[in-house]
């Protein structure tokens, strides 16, 4: 750590949240929502594990254009698991429910989320959902795309759709009541002064993503019961032969899963709002236009559903009005990446893990972002709609953009939720890896998508083999750059170095407090009267004075 | 088929160009804005290294014209962008008249094509060149998608409806086609190839492959008095509900006032769920055929009652029934 070397050598504080109580039972009763945020990271690390895992399996398996690892049946199932177990039961409780459930009350100088025992209750739904869907994968797999297009998966599919269904339903709630917990909070708990353009960006993030899991979960977690109902029941919603109608579903799957995106993105968006102007120790660029980006986001995004379905046979104008739509989503986007990358200008930047983390997801989330505008353009999305281009697309938004926002924010918040450091050398090279790795695993499959390669095949001419083995070998690099980080960053919880209260030093009313955080978070109620990432006005973080003597506007931009 | 790593495949249709083109100029936008900011944050992350462990920033909060400049321009080019692939799209979406139409059943896991003369082809889909073809689809199971790499379209195959895609192929060969749905077991498997012929050997293979007892028209006959359609729907229009003869692409007249035109969505409705649109002066007496007919004996039904277009109707309005029977 480049600050570190003239800060004095701290000692770990003698009483904090992981040391408050012991026993099996004060994990597992908590109310304090920073043991419950390890409980999730618990949670979400196993299921990444799982996740990876087929991956893995799916990657080796198509090097070569017959495949030889597996058989048709089980590559379906592959894929169907690892998309499950990504989505519903990773990347969507990734960001909000680990750092979100540890840094929501922190950063806005709450002692706890508003509903401390429903906070704990979502992670046992959480749970709950998780057993049903893992008994679902062992007890004859799953293989209906995660998607669960109707009526394959309603009629057709041999596999374990019902637990699966009814697992990734209960897990719902836990979505909702984590949303319903972080926007009361965010509304009622702000410390005295911390007014909502004071606010740091992540906890707009937070917000914007705490409607979108109100509003949008209930929708998946109906549609997926009536996919079970149908199954079990006979009953005619989308099966055609009772009269159902199959493309209703899709309706109401993208309803919430093209929201769900946004579920993913915007909290590592919120991450790296936090990274960039923390390493580059300036005010960020346009803080309201980053804040209310992450809510036009949330607003559009759930009016662009039926972008995913051009080629169902919808109508031309429907077709005409999601597309127009889906364009208009892509401006705060691009209004964010600006902004970033304008905070950079005259900062004072330095090469610190979380940096790199933010700078590689702004170069993953450009392309990612970019490549959506293909696939929103009509005419473009004929040809490369269901290709590989999609599965590639998909991957740089929720890889290398809301994993490396993850990853970051973990290393970031590392300090603060061990009171360790991680090894910064070992750090940045594992983020480098990732990076490198992560290209040469999706960039090819670009090209197989515009080639001509449909997505979810267990095999595939012989034409496309050269760039599907580009993409088995970037995958190998990058499970090396998953693989790093958890071992050095579990070393560190025992040997790291003592972090001391605020090692980068950063803004926050997190980093005002010890590390780790005594159980009840503030021994006093704080009280803010300073503006966010004001690094010039804080005599306290003993830094020098800007070169430009200034004072920061009431709301941020000029 | 082309060398060992091309960007893009072969075009062989009247949309390969065009999908080329918007795909071209998306990629250039694109790598002029992924180039310039990236080459703007490496710039800046060298050119403001932190110097002094105790350094800070100069602090900027925002600037209103750079913030308006970078939300008005991207909105433009993002709306050219919208603009060009509606144009594509429409035009794909609107086949023109008079196309050579080929009927397409798909089924897990293998499609079987039609062609107009009754011809049927499994995994295989001869065309001839220059010739704008339309395919009508429909899927016996669940949702496929057929889809030309070289031809840049695909369409959605849904059960329970049809779906139509058209495309002129402009090169002659062979072309892979392959089911872009995911759709179970073996999706991978469920393809086949498309041959693009000149028009004179398209006729001459269309002759040259016998396809008497695959005639759909003589199926559909057979079905029509085997499933006593016959009994109620009499050329004469006396029966108890309407006669199909001229009834194909004429507009109706419904119970409710309304008229459509008697295309082959609609034929297909009346046929599944005959109570849906009930033809003016006639009772909704039918029965649902809804999950008792494949798709081919639809079909088979349909070849037959188009087949029937040309014979005169019995009377101008329907539910008149005329004076006199012709034959």
């Amino acid at each position: 750590m480049s600050s570190t070397s003239t800060v004095p050598v701290h000692t770990m504080p003698r009483e904090h949240y992981l040391n408050a109580s012991y026993g099996i039972r004060s994990w597992l009763l908590t109310t304090d929502h920073k043991r419950i945020a390890l409980l999730y990271l618990i949670g979400v690390t196993f299921f990444f594990f799982v996740g990876g895992t087929f991956a893995t399996m799916i990657r080796i398996h198509l090097l070569t254009p017959t495949g030889y690892l597996v058989s048709p049946e089980t590559y379906n199932k592959l894929f169907t698991m690892h998309g499950v177990a990504m989505i519903f039961f990773f990347l969507i409780p990734s960001i909000p429910a680990v750092l979100g459930n540890f840094l929501v009350p922190l950063m806005i100088g709450a002692k706890d989320v508003a509903f401390p025992r429903i906070n704990l209750l979502s992670w046992y739904i959480y749970i709950t959902g998780g057993c049903f869907v893992l008994y679902s994968f062992f007890t004859g797999g799953l293989d209906t795309g995660w998607t669960f297009y109707t009526p394959l998966s309603s009629v057709y599919s041999n596999s374990a759709v019902t637990p699966a269904v009814i697992g990734i339903f209960i897990n719902g709630f836990s979505s909702i009541l984590t949303g319903l917990n972080f926007v009361v909070t965010i509304h009622t708990m702000r410390a005295p002064g911390m007014t909502w353009f004071r606010l740091p960006l992540f906890i707009w993030a937070q917000y914007a993503t705490s409607i979108i899991f109100i509003l949008g979960t209930p929708v998946i977690a109906i549609s997926l019961l009536l996919v079970g109902l149908e199954r079990m029941f006979h009953l005619g919603f989308f099966n055609p032969a009772l009269g159902g109608d199959p493309i209703l579903f899709q309706h109401l799957f993208w309803f919430y899963s093209h929201p769900a995106v946004y579920i993913m993105i915007l909290p590592a968006m919120g991450v790296v709002s936090e990274i960039i102007p923390t390493f580059a120790r300036k005010p960020i660029f346009g803080y309201s236009f980053i804040a209310g980006s992450s809510i036009a986001i949330a607003v559009i995004g759930f009016l662009v559903w039926a972008h995913h379905m051009f080629l169902t046979g919808q109508s031309t104008y429907s077709a005409l009005t999601f597309s127009l739509l889906s364009y208009l989503v892509a401006i705060p986007s691009a209004v964010k990446v600006f902004n970033w990358a304008s905070t950079l200008y005259k900062g004072s930047i330095s090469y610190d893990t979380p940096m790199l983390y933010a700078l590689g997801f702004i170069g993953l989330f450009l392309i990612g972002g970019l490549t959506g505008l293909f696939l929103a353009c009509l005419g473009l999305d004929i040809h490369i709609h269901d290709t590989y281009f999609v599965v590639a697309h998909f991957h740089y938004i929720m890889v290398g953009g809301a994993v490396m926002g993850y990853v970051g924010a973990l290393h970031f918040w590392w300090p603060k939720i061990t009171g360790k450091l991680y090894p910064e050398f070992l750090a940045r090279v594992a983020a480098v890896i990732l990076f490198v790795g992560f290209n040469l695993t999706f960039f090819p499959q670009f090209i197989l998508g515009y080639l001509g390669m449909p997505r979810r095949y267990h095999n595939y001419p012989p034409e496309f083999q050269v760039l599907n083995v580009m993409s088995t070998a970037g995958a190998s690099i990058l499970a090396l750059g998953y693989l790093l980080p958890m071992i050095y960053l579990t070393w560190s919880m025992r040997y790291g170095k003592v972090a001391g209260p605020n090692p980068w030093p950063a803004t926050g009313l997190e980093w005002h407090i010890d590390s780790p955080p005594p159980a009840e978070n503030f021994h006093v109620t704080p009280e803010v009267d300073w503006e966010p990432y004001d690094f010039g006005n804080r005599p306290d973080l003993g830094l020098a004075a800007p070169l430009t003597p200034s004072h920061a506007p009431a709301h941020g931009d000029d | 088929m082309q060398s060992q790593l091309p960007f893009y495949p072969e075009q062989a249709s009247n949309f390969a160009g065009s999908v080329d083109s918007l795909m071209l100029y998306l990629s250039l936008v694109s790598l002029f804005f992924a180039a310039g900011i990236t080459a703007a944050i490496v710039f800046f992350f060298f050119r403001f290294h932190r110097k002094e462990p105790n350094e800070v920033g100069v602090p900027i909060y925002g600037n209103m014209r750079l913030e308006a400049t970078w939300i008005i321009i991207p909105f433009f080019l993002a709306m050219t962008m919208f603009g060009w692939g509606a144009v594509v799209y429409v035009e794909y979406r609107h086949p023109p008249q008079d196309t050579l139409d080929i009927y397409i059943v798909a089924k897990q896991w293998m499609w079987k094509a039609q062609q107009p003369t009754g011809l049927r082809e499994i995994n295989e889909l001869h065309v001839p060149v220059g010739r704008d073809v339309k395919l009508i689809m429909a899927s016996e199971d669940v949702i496929h998608d057929f889809f030309v790499p070289a031809f840049r379209v695909k369409m959605d195959v849904v059960p329970g409806r049809y779906n139509t895609m058209w495309f002129r192929p402009t090169k002659v060969g062979r072309y892979h086609f392959f089911c872009s749905q995911y759709c179970g077991t073996n999706h991978a498997m469920m393809g086949g190839w498309v041959t693009v012929m000149e028009p004179s050997d398209y006729a001459a293979w269309l002759s040259g492959s016998s396809g008497a007892e695959a005639d759909p028209v003589a199926l559909g006959e057979k079905l029509f008095v085997e499933k006593a359609c016959s009994t109620c729907h009499l050329a004469s229009g006396l029966g108890r509900a309407p006669s199909l003869n001229g009834v194909y692409g004429a507009k109706v007249l419904l119970a409710d006032g309304s008229t459509v035109t008697a295309d082959d969505a609609y034929i297909r409705e009346s046929i599944l769920q005959p109570n849906a649109k009930i033809v003016a002066g006639y009772q909704p007496l039918m029965p649902a055929f809804q999950g008792q007919l494949t798709e081919e004996q639809i079909l088979g039904l349909m070849a037959y009652i188009k087949s029937l277009q040309s014979l005169p109707a019995p009377a101008k309005e329907a539910g008149i029934a005329p004076a006199t029977e012709k034959k």
